[in-house]
């Protein structure tokens, strides 16, 4: 990746930090931890690899983004604010009545969403019955499904992953986001999903763990991922919840749902670029 | 008399038909295609079917996914594991989701006879129905089933379809023509009115025979879509007759009998009996020991019958 292209998207994922921070902060409170630690990935993806457009959201042949981690919301709605979606107004409803944006992803309710989650676990087979929908059809569209690490527990996700590897579906690829963390603690303290490259390869899948907070990996791994035939991708992204934000970072397995002062969102909005 | 063709039979030969023109209509299995016999559809559209293996909740999953991309799923396993065992997915990724999956749950209740109480779905319709919009259809006999497929494939949105997968007792004659969101009157009747679904309708049939022959005039309606309930027909009957007893092949919870008094009250209340199976686990057995243990018999519906005509 060139310095160039880097700087541009170090830029935009501060931008949707930004905008991410301030969506929560104007409500006071929410899922920021776990939105943050995305961030870097949804960048790359939406600004990068995939084949999606604003002004023709429904494009039957536009790449599928399932954001299985549904709580994690506001940070793919920053993006799809920010893409043009829809008015970047709109994030000052987030969660009010009546809003287009609520705290779990939900198709039928914002522009550019192609999958409702939020209760954890069954976003992998849904982006699966997609792949297969684009085998049946011919059609060359990717799909990228983001799930958490804590959300690995559910039963479902084993399902699915076993599936996608035994078919070999090679237009799809799964992110774990590896924080670490959940709601009630570390992840390895309350049900350890590890060592999650050794489940990837063993369930059959194209496995590859990475920083997933350094751009040009993410772009790399993708871009080996999509270039492996015959088998479908999984990639471990190592990340840090909250990343980006030290007063939400610090807050450790606190920050996964916080309260935001005016004035902590307000500072971080007025960040200068590095 | 019992049908000519197993219902599976006609389910399979339905969607095949259907397929052969409707690119969309794609098949996703649990384990069980050996079971409801969807192998043909295989045979014909090998890249439009899949089998997950026994992963439910991933088959209701990849079925919503498919249907985001236009496709028309028709998912299927025993009536217990089509609904309770996935009921989440069921719920937020086929309904809250708005996908058009059609999730198949076949062995109806007491049908279930010696795979036993673990495999007697006595409550999935109740636990459909309490799904938002979604349409809960229990086609009674193979004609039905033939007639009803093209509908419930044009029907777009969330559809649960209670499935017996062998030969049902034979009700409608080939030819007959039925509507998915009406009821069907059998018969009228001004003393009283059974309401009945699925194998409980040959037997208000021969109830009301029996009842004919002790004087009395007992109306039939069939209401094999449980959800939206054709409302107008059931308020019909009960001004008609004025007494109401519903049979099915399910608990007394959350089933017909729970649909039907939700119209009745809401707007005719008459006196109302009900033949259902009472907050019971299932077990094992042949149908005729279940109908008796569960009190689904011919003489359970004259029975109730009597004591609702009593009531008025």
């Amino acid at each position: 990746m060139n310095s160039e292209k880097l700087q541009v998207l170090q830029s935009k994922a501060l931008d949707i930090r930004k905008l991410t921070v301030e969506m929560i902060g104007r409500l006071g409170v929410g899922h920021i931890g776990g939105a943050l630690s995305i961030v870097d990935l949804l960048t790359v993806l939406y600004y990068d690899i995939a084949n999606v457009d604003p002004k023709n959201p429904q494009n039957p042949d536009r790449d599928r983004i399932v954001l299985s981690k549904g709580h994690a919301g506001p940070a793919l709605y920053s993006v799809l604010a920010d893409k043009g979606y829809f008015p970047i107004e709109e994030i000052k409803t987030l969660n009010q009545p009546g809003t287009k944006l609520p705290s779990h992803c939900d198709m039928n309710k914002t522009i550019g969403i192609d999958m409702t989650a939020g209760s954890l676990g069954q976003g992998l087979s849904c982006a699966i019955g997609m792949a297969l929908a684009a085998k049946i059809d011919k059609k060359d569209y990717k799909v990228f499904c983001i799930m958490g690490d804590g959300e690995s527990q559910e039963g479902q996700v084993w399902e699915a992953l076993m599936y996608a590897g035994n078919m070999g579906l090679d237009n799809l690829v799964i992110f774990i986001d590896n924080n670490g963390m959940q709601i009630d603690g570390m992840t390895k303290d309350i049900n350890s999903i590890e060592p999650l490259d050794e489940k990837g390869n063993a369930f059959n899948l194209h496995t590859q763990r990475i920083n997933g907070h350094d751009f040009e990996a993410i772009e790399n791994a993708i871009n080996t991922a999509l270039d492996t035939k015959g088998k479908c991708s999984l990639i471990v992204m190592d990340t840090v919840k909250g990343y980006g934000v030290d007063w939400v970072a610090s807050k450790g397995y606190g920050c996964h749902s916080m309260s935001i002062s005016e004035e902590q969102w307000r500072n971080f909005c007025q960040k200068e670029r590095d | 008399m019992q049908d000519t063709f197993e219902m599976r039979e006609i389910y399979c030969q339905s969607l095949i038909e259907a397929a052969k023109t409707n690119k969309n209509i794609v098949v996703v299995e649990a384990d069980l295609m050996n079971c409801i016999k969807t192998g043909p559809f295989k045979k014909e559209f090998p890249d439009r079917f899949f089998n997950v293996g026994i992963a439910e909740a991933n088959m209701v999953g990849i079925s919503a996914g498919l249907a985001t991309c236009g496709k028309i799923p028709f998912c299927s396993s025993f009536g217990t594991f089509a609904t309770r065992r996935c009921f989440d997915q069921v719920f937020i990724s086929v309904a809250y989701s708005k996908q058009n999956v059609k999730i198949v749950g076949t062995d109806p209740g007491i049908c279930a006879e010696i795979n036993g109480g673990t495999h007697m779905p006595l409550e999935d319709m109740g636990i459909m129905r309490g799904i938002p919009q979604m349409l809960c259809v229990e086609p009674t006999d193979s004609v039905m089933l033939k007639a009803l497929m093209p509908q419930i494939i044009d029907y777009k949105g969330a559809t649960y379809i209670r499935l017996q997968r062998k030969k049902a007792e034979t009700v409608y004659s080939e030819g007959e023509k039925f509507d998915l969101f009406k009821a069907k009157k059998i018969a009228s009747g001004k003393d009283a009115t059974i309401i009945a679904s699925g194998i409980m309708v040959s037997k208000a049939v021969e109830a009301r025979e029996e009842l004919k022959n002790q004087g009395y005039d007992v109306g039939i309606l069939n209401v094999f879509t449980w959800k939206p309930i054709d409302e107008q027909a059931i308020i019909e009957c009960a001004n008609e007759s004025g007494a109401i007893v519903v049979a099915e092949n399910h608990n007394v919870h959350n089933g017909l009998y729970s649909a039907v008094s939700e119209v009745i009250v809401a707007n005719k209340p008459v006196p109302m009996e009900s033949v259902a199976v009472m907050d019971e686990f299932g077990e094992v057995g042949k149908m005729p020991y279940l109908s008796k243990k569960f009190h689904l018999t011919k003489e359970d519906i004259v029975e109730k019958t009597l004591k609702a005509i009593k009531r008025k």
